[in-house]
């Protein structure tokens, strides 16, 4: 082995090892800071169980929201060519770029009670901002790029001739797509639609601007976690490592899913 | 990327970064965040005067900003909103200089320009439905507008369960001052409770305000000290007695803060 081989492997070995330092050692020192015991207490706090249940309710709500409009979105992108493609495609990538409080800022504008809709909402008698709906909202909008991605991806695997064949046997688009292409691109879609999930889950910035922070109706476990540091830090810490619990849960579940139907390839050969 | 361009980059990345002009003095001043707009002047006043001087800052609420500093965060000076986050540095053994008052402030009630809630007195506060922002407890403001509210109810102009009523029309507790002025800006709070020098110029185009009498109103002290794990203690120092001389009282009264003596 020449010199240079064997610097190339321990700049590797150093660049993998910092790289999992920076995102391991925070896990690590969050799950060492708080004792098992006093955990448990921290969490059995009336403000912290409405935060968990808001934390809970308001992303399986936005992850609904995501599969049910989102899904369109994936298919339009995946199977059809059009003008301005390129710029749609780029739209739904930008909330997860942007950062979150520009996003929340945005939805003011749009949905505030003298924003852009918000005025016709709020002469329906529909106000949005401070409600649980705009936490939902706030989460779907951040999240729906994460599901839209995936299932774009699961769509575009599967094979032309499947839909073919369906079409010959004069099935028509709606029954094909049920029918043949959804079955098909089912694990990259449910993939997706987790994925989007954690992202809900941990949303704040978007939530804090736009959906306020109350305990109970606004206040979901990030922002919780937010307004504790200024006060009780241990408390911070117990909601931080609930959270990290929960997603990293949520993120190797993903993982044992076979993704997309490249993943039941993969699955297929692993088995021969 | 060829090889001799990587060793290049190499060398880049290992030599030390070029030194700034030598008497530069980079400070960073951790301030809550309603001193935003009177310590970003009082800055560049300072930095005019003293040669080579360059401020970094920090705003956020005051316990957050405790708690960076506390972890080990490189600040040179501390500026609170209350001296509770500087009491808790104090004993921790943070401080190289004991605090001292540098400014006070009051509390506003500020409604939008339109008034979607018709707050026109203290008292409408109470009304249902009344869509009302404050900073959340545990930043000063926050204690302080909860203070003001406690003070009314003993009064027998707003009646007992004054205080109760209008924290029922509580719709969001922001984290910090500023924003609670951004939802009221916004027009989508019906009212928020803010420092007097929070409501700068451009608010006060968009907003009312509504004065709370002196007996209801908690008066805000502001501590200021310079950190012990400075590295720039003299540059530091300079910038508390620019606070404290006459002109840069002055300069804060200007944005609405009152004078550290009464």
């Amino acid at each position: 082995m020449t010199w240079r081989v064997l610097l190339a492997r321990l700049a590797t070995a150093l660049a993998i090892t910092l790289c999992l330092g920076l995102i391991g050692l925070p896990l690590v020192a969050l799950l060492l800071r708080v004792p098992a015991a006093t955990l448990l207490v921290r969490l059995a706090d009336p403000l912290v169980l409405a935060a968990i249940r808001l934390s809970l309710v308001t992303s399986l709500a936005a992850a609904g929201l995501i599969v049910l409009l989102g899904t369109p979105v994936a298919w339009l992108l995946a199977t059809r060519d059009f003008r301005g493609k390129r710029v749609m495609e780029a739209v739904i990538d930008l909330p997860m770029v942007l950062p979150p409080t520009a996003a929340g800022v945005g939805l003011l504008l749009a949905f505030g009670r003298t924003g852009l809709a918000g005025r016709a909402l709020a002469s329906l008698g529909i106000s949005l901002p401070f409600s649980t709906a705009a936490v939902v909202m706030a989460e779907a909008f951040v999240a729906l790029p994460f599901f839209v991605g995936a299932a774009a991806a699961g769509f575009r695997e599967v094979e032309p001739r499947y839909l073919d064949a369906a079409a010959t046997l004069r099935a028509s688009p709606g029954t094909t797509f049920f029918r043949v292409m959804l079955p098909l691109a089912l694990p990259s879609v449910i993939a997706g639609a987790t994925m989007s999930w954690a992202r809900a889950l941990g949303e704040f910035g978007a939530t804090i601007t736009f959906a306020g922070n109350l305990p109970g109706v606004t206040q979901t476990m990030p922002l919780a976690v937010y307004i504790a540091l200024e006060t009780d830090l241990d408390a911070a810490v117990a909601l931080s490592v609930l959270l990290v619990v929960l997603s990293l849960t949520v993120l190797v579940a993903v993982r044992a899913l076979p993704l997309g139907p490249a993943g039941l390839r993969r699955a297929h050969r692993d088995a021969r | 990327m060829g090889r001799r361009q990587f060793a290049l980059l190499g060398l880049a990345l290992l030599s030390p970064p070029r030194t700034a002009p030598a008497q530069a003095e980079p400070i960073a001043i951790f301030a809550a965040a309603s001193l935003k707009d009177a310590f970003t002047e009082a800055g560049a006043v300072v930095a005019q005067r003293r040669p080579g001087f360059e401020v970094r800052f920090n705003f956020a609420g005051s316990q957050q900003l405790a708690l960076q500093i506390d972890q080990g965060a490189e600040a040179d000076l501390f500026a609170a909103a209350d001296d509770r986050s500087m009491r808790t540095l104090g004993e921790k053994g943070l401080l190289a200089d004991p605090a001292v008052i540098f400014a006070r402030n009051r509390l506003v009630v500020i409604v939008p320009a339109a008034n979607p809630g018709r707050v026109d007195r203290l008292s409408d506060l109470a009304k249902t439905g009344l869509k009302l922002v404050l900073a959340a407890a545990a930043v000063p403001v926050g204690r302080y507008s909860r203070e003001a509210l406690d003070r009314m109810a003993g009064a027998d102009e707003f009646g007992p369960d004054f205080a109760a009523r209008v924290l029922r029309n509580v719709v969001s507790q922001e984290d910090n001052v500023k924003a609670v002025v951004a939802k009221v800006q916004l027009g989508e709070a019906d009212a928020g409770i803010v420092y007097v020098s929070d409501v700068t110029a451009p608010v006060r185009r968009v907003v009312r305000q509504l004065a709370i009498p002196d007996p209801y109103n908690p008066i805000a002290t502001y501590p200021v000290a310079v950190l012990a794990r400075s590295t720039h203690k003299p540059a530091a120092r300079a910038f508390v007695d620019f606070l404290l001389s006459a002109e840069g009282q002055q300069l804060l009264e200007r944005h609405g803060l009152l004078p550290a003596a009464p």
